[in-house]
């Protein structure tokens, strides 16, 4: 189910503005992969490129490639929106729809892939995907109430439901903890730590921390000055990133000593 | 922010004693304003209120004579007052023929509306979709006299062989059954014309709702692998139910109230009939009191008086049915 992504040579542009320059990295498959890096060097950017989001911006456009395993996302023949659901996405703010009940939008990403689920399916998929999100025992008595009536926390990680319901191969999360209180960041990456055995997961944090808690491995992305585009500067094993960086930038910023 | 920030007042001038106090107790700096603010709006509420109720006294005064007096009085004052009718019977028809003018118009006008809306907030080029919005707005200026001029001397004659299809084919749909009017001044003829009165109204609503919708929620769908009619479908259309509903309240008002289209376009009629497409069957509230007020006497006036107050009647209680609607989900509107 999860699968390897290599990135080669790839330029991001919003426009005339290029925001990320020249990422070489591979992605490997089932573990956990963090960016971390100071705001604006464009891991959103980048991460958004994985699975096709980075162009839904007007003007926004790629140079490059992104395989997945082997395969050119960016190939003249490959449709973003199958992409898309291979490669899910989880968001800074969570987003669950409104106007759906808490089951409802777990099962959104299934309902477009295949209309005609029958009912025990639905209902057993809405609570593997709720275990699995570690969220069940407090919406179990409440699937039909809208999940905008929950806490940020359990929102995000409806968020986190909905986003393996479909059974994606590559799971990106953009600072999925950054708007929660410790209990629910911790309780999101447990879940990291237990989805990384099925997915390959690619996760955005301002948390050093949280990178050296969750994953194998670290690439750190850095900006030269406003205006400059965003660069990945090392990747390497989380362990090695935190103890004896190749680069001076990195363990500069890892220390706390950027800027 | 400023919660945070170092008191600037602290050392440099010493705070007199009793000074937080009387800051903490009312009538200071920005509290002044706001509570100008709130006398402002509250006036506001109220004169509307007053308004309304004047409008109501208004009719409910001037209507009385008819409202209490005999049907056979009625009938014996006024020339095209039915015999045997009550007022009732006489105001019942044209509610009917109001409330199908304006229901068969929204029908029409709705879809489209919101399809314009969509395509311009959605799927059309920049460039294209403000061309269109333009040209829509222009629907609006366009006065409804020379609306009911174009309906009755352009239009109608153009979709006639429409309607007599339509009769033909489809004749045994109530909406299209009778006989097809030759002239083609009839009730659809009718809707036709107010569906593309109120089109501007709905499209530009629709779509200033559409444009509204939260990005969050339209990458959430794209990046659970939507199309962008997946899209729409998730995220811009219900995020915008209440908004279109307001839409087409607001399009529905129009739509009841408007006389000139209607007067001019309309081969009248006093029935309950469903028949669209046949002569002499319906006639509007509105385009009624256009018809007889000149020739009115007082009781006649008065007659004409309380159907106008059916149909201010009528318009409120659309306006607080769509509040209804608009509030029954109102958990599921994202609004909390
Ligand atoms: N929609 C956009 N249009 C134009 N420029 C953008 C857009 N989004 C981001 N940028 C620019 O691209 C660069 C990278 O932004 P990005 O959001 O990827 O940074 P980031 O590393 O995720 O920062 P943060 O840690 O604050 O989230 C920035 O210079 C930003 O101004
Ligand atoms: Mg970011």
């Amino acid at each position: 189910m999860a699968q390897r992504i290599d990135v080669k040579d790839l330029n991001i542009y919003y426009g005339a503005f290029k925001a990320v320059e020249d990422v070489n990295m591979t992605i490997e498959p089932r573990s956990v992969t963090a960016f971390i890096g100071p705001s604006g060097c464009g891991k959103s950017t980048f991460l958004r490129t994985l699975n096709r989001m980075h162009e839904v911006i007007p003007g926004a456009r790629v140079e490059g490639t992104v395989a997945v395993e082997g395969v050119d996302l960016y190939g003249a023949e490959i449709d973003p929106v199958a992409v898309r659901r291979q490669v899910g996405m989880v968001f800074q703010r969570p987003n669950p729809f409104p106007t759906m009940s808490i089951a409802e939008n777990v099962l959104a990403g299934v309902r477009l892939n295949n209309r005609r689920i029958s009912k025990g399916d639905a209902n057993d998929l809405v609570e593997a995907s709720l275990r699995g999100a570690n969220l069940w025992n407090e919406v179990k008595d409440r699937l039909d109430r809208p999940g905008s009536g929950l806490s940020g926390g359990q929102q995000q990680r409806l968020c986190i439901a909905r986003a393996i319901a479909v059974k994606p191969q590559v799971l990106l999360m953009d600072e999925p903890c950054s708007a929660l209180d410790p209990i629910s960041t911790l309780a999101i990456e447990d879940l990291i730590a237990e989805l990384k055995s099925e997915y390959t997961i690619v996760i955005v944090t301002h948390n050093m921390q949280q990178a050296a808690r969750v994953s194998e491995r670290t690439a750190f992305f850095n900006i030269a000055g406003t205006g400059q585009p965003g660069k990945l500067i090392e990747i390497d094993d989380t362990a090695t990133m935190f103890s004896s960086p190749k680069e001076q930038a990195t363990e500069d910023y890892i220390s706390g000593r950027f800027g | 922010m400023t919660s945070t920030q170092p008191r600037t007042a602290g050392p440099t001038e010493p705070v007199k004693p009793g000074t937080t106090a009387r800051r903490l107790r009312s009538g200071h700096g920005d509290r002044g304003g706001s509570l100008a603010f709130r006398w402002l709006a509250t006036g506001a509420g109220i004169l509307i209120l007053l308004i309304l109720a004047a409008v109501a006294v208004f009719l409910v005064q001037r209507a009385w004579p008819a409202l209490t007096a005999d049907p056979s009085e009625l009938s014996d004052a006024i020339s095209w007052f039915p015999e045997d009718t009550s007022l009732l019977g006489f105001v019942g028809p044209l509610i009917f023929g109001t409330l199908l003018a304006a229901a068969v118009s929204l029908l029409l006008a709705t879809p489209i509306a919101i399809g314009i809306a969509l395509f311009t907030s959605h799927y059309a080029p920049r460039r294209l979709a403000s061309a269109l919005g333009y040209v829509v707005d222009l629907l609006a200026a366009i006065p409804s006299v020379v609306y009911g001029l174009w309906g009755g001397l352009v239009l109608s004659p153009i979709v006639q062989p429409v309607w007599e299809f339509l009769g033909t084919y489809l004749g045994w749909i109530p909406f299209f059954g009778g006989v097809v009017s030759p002239t083609g001044r009839v009730m659809m003829t009718v809707a036709v014309v107010l569906a593309v009165m109120i089109l501007p109204i709905i499209t530009a609503i629709c779509r200033e709702v559409f444009l509204q919708t939260p990005r969050l929620h339209e990458e959430a769908a794209l990046a659970l692998g939507a199309t962008q009619w997946e899209v729409v479908r998730m995220a811009v259309l219900p995020f915008a139910r209440s908004g279109i509903v307001s839409a087409a309240m607001l399009g529905l008002g129009r739509a009841l109230g408007e006389t000139m289209a209607v007067l001019m376009i309309l081969s009248p009629g006093f029935l309950y009939s469903f028949q669209l497409l046949a002569a002499g069957q319906q006639q509007t509230i509105a385009a009624n009191i256009a018809a007889q007020f000149p020739e009115a006497n007082q009781t006649g006036v008065a007659t004409l008086i309380a159907t106008g107050l059916a149909l201010f009647i009528i318009t409120l209680a659309v306006n607080m049915a769509a509040r209804a609607i608009v509030a029954r989900r109102k958990d599921f509107s994202g609004a909390n």
